[in-house]
């Protein structure tokens, strides 16, 4: 499980946004990430709206072109790929996204879904096809396959319509699946049921996840590895169960402290919580993106100097001052 | 006595084929000075259930009925008139599930929240504006965010302006549907606390809607469970929240992805029904693990299980049929 995969190495990707009339401006989405997915093992990238996770995983897809950087799948550098040069990671790697609704085409049938990225991958004769779409239905636990194949999407519940999305994904039996908050339009109640279907999944065909959610919670309870993303910079990654046990950063710290957990108590005293809100991308502080918020601020440090991401303890990464000294071999 | 009644109120759609029971006959109570939490899955009928409690009826509503006292006052009597002259926005006022979005775009924020003011209770302009910085103040915005507009502002902010404009007739009571839905935690965090700040310190009681267990024990003291238009389980949140009475409550805090804890969520097999055709009997029986013989053929009565608790389950009835 421990070859590398993906690799991701100080990407950046901008985008000119518009400012008055005739000026434009750079939004800094991603300001230089750098992680790494290896196979069989699923990572969590964990942020808030404009942390830059999404566009992480667009550039993981290769999606979007990233401004600086690089991107190394199986160990093939894509980063500047021509999209003719890109039908090996189309095929390699697949994408499940948030919406259910949008994410599938209405006028298609659930056979039609699955056939697409066959036809454009050109495999399977007709009859091997229809095969690999009721394999596809059957792993995803949509039963009877033959009559499911002939679903349309609003003929069917956003839990049924995500397998759907997941099937897709699985059918060209891809070696990296990026999933974009995959079950955050799903019930509570139907939630993990889709999760443990995706880790299942993992499990037989030895796929690696890179699972971005703004829900902590359920990236504690479904994957190896959790990276916490602030204003575009990755600020903490480790093990699952540690990070968010034994947070290192103050910023994920105060993530975990925002989330409730159903403790009839809760209403009797104040959450703590962290002030402010995220910072604009076109113009993040200097030093290090949180200190505006940061409870724990070093005065003449922290407004300075950016801090890198640096290993603290074994596996376990994070970008503050109050962290720095490096692990010793 | 409560400041609110609710007693077998209805609210159905009509459609081409059989209507959508959306709400089916919901009774509850709630207390001045406190908050209910109406906690139930998308398609369970909250949100009608606040519709229908300000009288905002599509256009398709039928079987509209039931009975409603606020403070004492039998708001179903009234006419539509009366009810949005004496009621809606004075007594019990409302922040809409992504509201922030709504807000008019060409027009400042301060303006917009005023505007109730000005044209309900005719205040002046300077009055007006008066009671407008105070309400920013309360909610914590800046006062010179009165004057912005709302692209200017983040959505924590937007949503802070419709908490202010849900407050500016004073009401007694406010329905939140899914207040935070559209915010980061962070920011949600941020939230909850301006309105546990608004109950205790103000004694505004609130009808808190959402589809989040764990963050409704974040204000509420009593909370409802609603699956498949119809109230499951109501009781005192300590109650509801560490000894559920109705098998769906107990699996829907089972589903809960907990941070402090490594035992893994569980979930619940199967869908919602569809509302147009629930289910016989009980609403909940095709997904219920404990289901038995009365349960796919009667529908269960709410019982009491503890003192001011009660659930709609045949496990807990005196009687089974």
């Amino acid at each position: 499980m421990n070859s590398e995969l993906l690799r991701v190495d100080d990407v950046k990707v901008y985008y000119q946004a518009r400012k008055g009339l005739i000026g434009s401006v750079a939004v800094k989405a991603l300001d230089g990430v750098t992680l790494e997915v290896r196979s069989g093992e699923t990572l969590a990238v964990v942020g808030e709206s404009g942390s830059g996770k999404t566009t992480l995983g667009r550039a993981a897809l290769r999606l979007v072109r990233p401004t600086g950087g690089r991107i190394l799948f199986r160990g093939e550098d894509v980063t500047n790929l021509s999209d003719s040069d890109l039908s090996t990671l189309r095929r390699r790697a697949q994408g499940v996204f948030q919406d259910p609704y949008s994410s599938l085409d209405g006028f298609m049938s659930v056979s039609q879904i699955l056939e697409e990225p066959l036809a454009i991958h050109g495999v399977g004769t007709a009859g091997e096809r229809t095969e690999m779409i009721h394999d596809a239905l059957r792993d995803v636990r949509m039963s009877p396959p033959e009559e499911m194949a002939t679903k349309f999407p609003h003929m069917l519940s956003g839990g049924l319509r995500q397998r759907v999305g997941i099937a897709r994904a699985l059918i060209l039996r891809p070696d990296f699946i990026l999933a974009d908050e995959p079950v955050s339009m799903i019930d509570a109640s139907s939630r993990a049921e889709i999760l443990y279907l995706m880790l299942e999944l993992q499990r037989t065909y030895g796929i690696g996840f890179l699972y971005i959610t703004h829900d902590i919670a359920t990236a504690r309870h479904f994957s190896d590895r959790i990276a916490v993303m602030y204003a575009g910079r990755v600020v903490e990654s480790g093990p699952a169960g540690q990070v968010i046990d034994e947070p290192l950063h103050p910023y994920t710290e105060a993530l975990i402290r925002a989330i409730p957990e159903p403790d009839p108590s809760n209403r009797l005293r104040q959450r703590p919580v962290i002030p402010g809100e995220p910072p604009s991308p076109t113009e993040p502080p200097t030093g290090c993106r949180f200190h505006p918020r940061c409870p724990f601020a070093i005065a003449g440090t922290c407004e300075v100097i950016d801090p890198p991401l640096i290993e603290v303890k074994p596996g376990h990464l994070t970008a503050c001052h109050l962290h720095p000294e490096p692990l010793r071999e | 006595m409560s400041l609110l009644e609710v007693t077998d109120l209805t609210l159905h759609y009509a459609t081409r084929e059989n209507p959508v029971r959306a709400v089916d006959g919901v009774s509850f109570q709630l207390d001045r000075g406190q908050a209910l939490g109406i906690v139930g899955e998308s398609g369970s009928g909250k949100t009608s259930l606040s519709l229908a409690l300000m009288r905002l009826l599509p256009s398709n509503a039928t079987g509209y009925g039931g009975s409603v006292v606020l403070d004492g006052q039998d708001v179903m009597a009234l006419s539509d008139d009366e009810f949005r002259r004496q009621i809606r926005w004075r007594k019990l006022s409302m922040v809409f599930q992504g509201a922030q979005n709504s807000l008019n775009p060409v027009l400042r924020v301060g303006h917009q929240v005023a505007e109730p003011l000005m044209l309900e209770s005719g205040a002046r302009k300077a009055q007006a504006r008066e009671r407008v910085l105070r309400l920013f103040d309360l909610v914590r915005l800046p006062r010179e965010a009165a004057d912005r507009y709302p692209h200017e502002l983040s959505g924590g902010m937007k949503q802070r302006v419709m908490i202010a404009m849900s407050l500016v007739l004073d009401p007694a009571l406010v329905v939140l549907d899914e207040p935070t839905s559209a915010l980061d935690v962070s920011i949600q965090a941020q939230m909850m606390n301006l309105l546990k700040d608004l109950k205790n310190d103000l004694g505004i009681s609130f009808i808190f809607i959402t589809h989040d267990i764990a963050l409704a024990s974040d204000i509420c003291d009593r909370i409802a469970v609603v699956y498949a238009g119809q109230m499951v389980e109501v009781g005192g949140a300590d109650d509801a929240l560490t000894q559920p009475s109705h098998p769906y409550t107990q699996l829907l805090l089972g589903s809960i992805p907990r941070l402090a804890a490594d035992e893994p969520p569980q979930f619940i097999p199967g869908a919602p029904p569809d509302l147009t055709d629930p289910p016989a009997g009980c609403r909940f029986h095709p997904r219920c693990p404990y289901v038995f013989e009365p349960c796919d053929r009667d529908a269960p009565p709410l019982a009491a299980a503890r003192a001011g608790h009660e659930a709609r389950c045949w496990l807990l009835a005196q009687e089974t049929p």
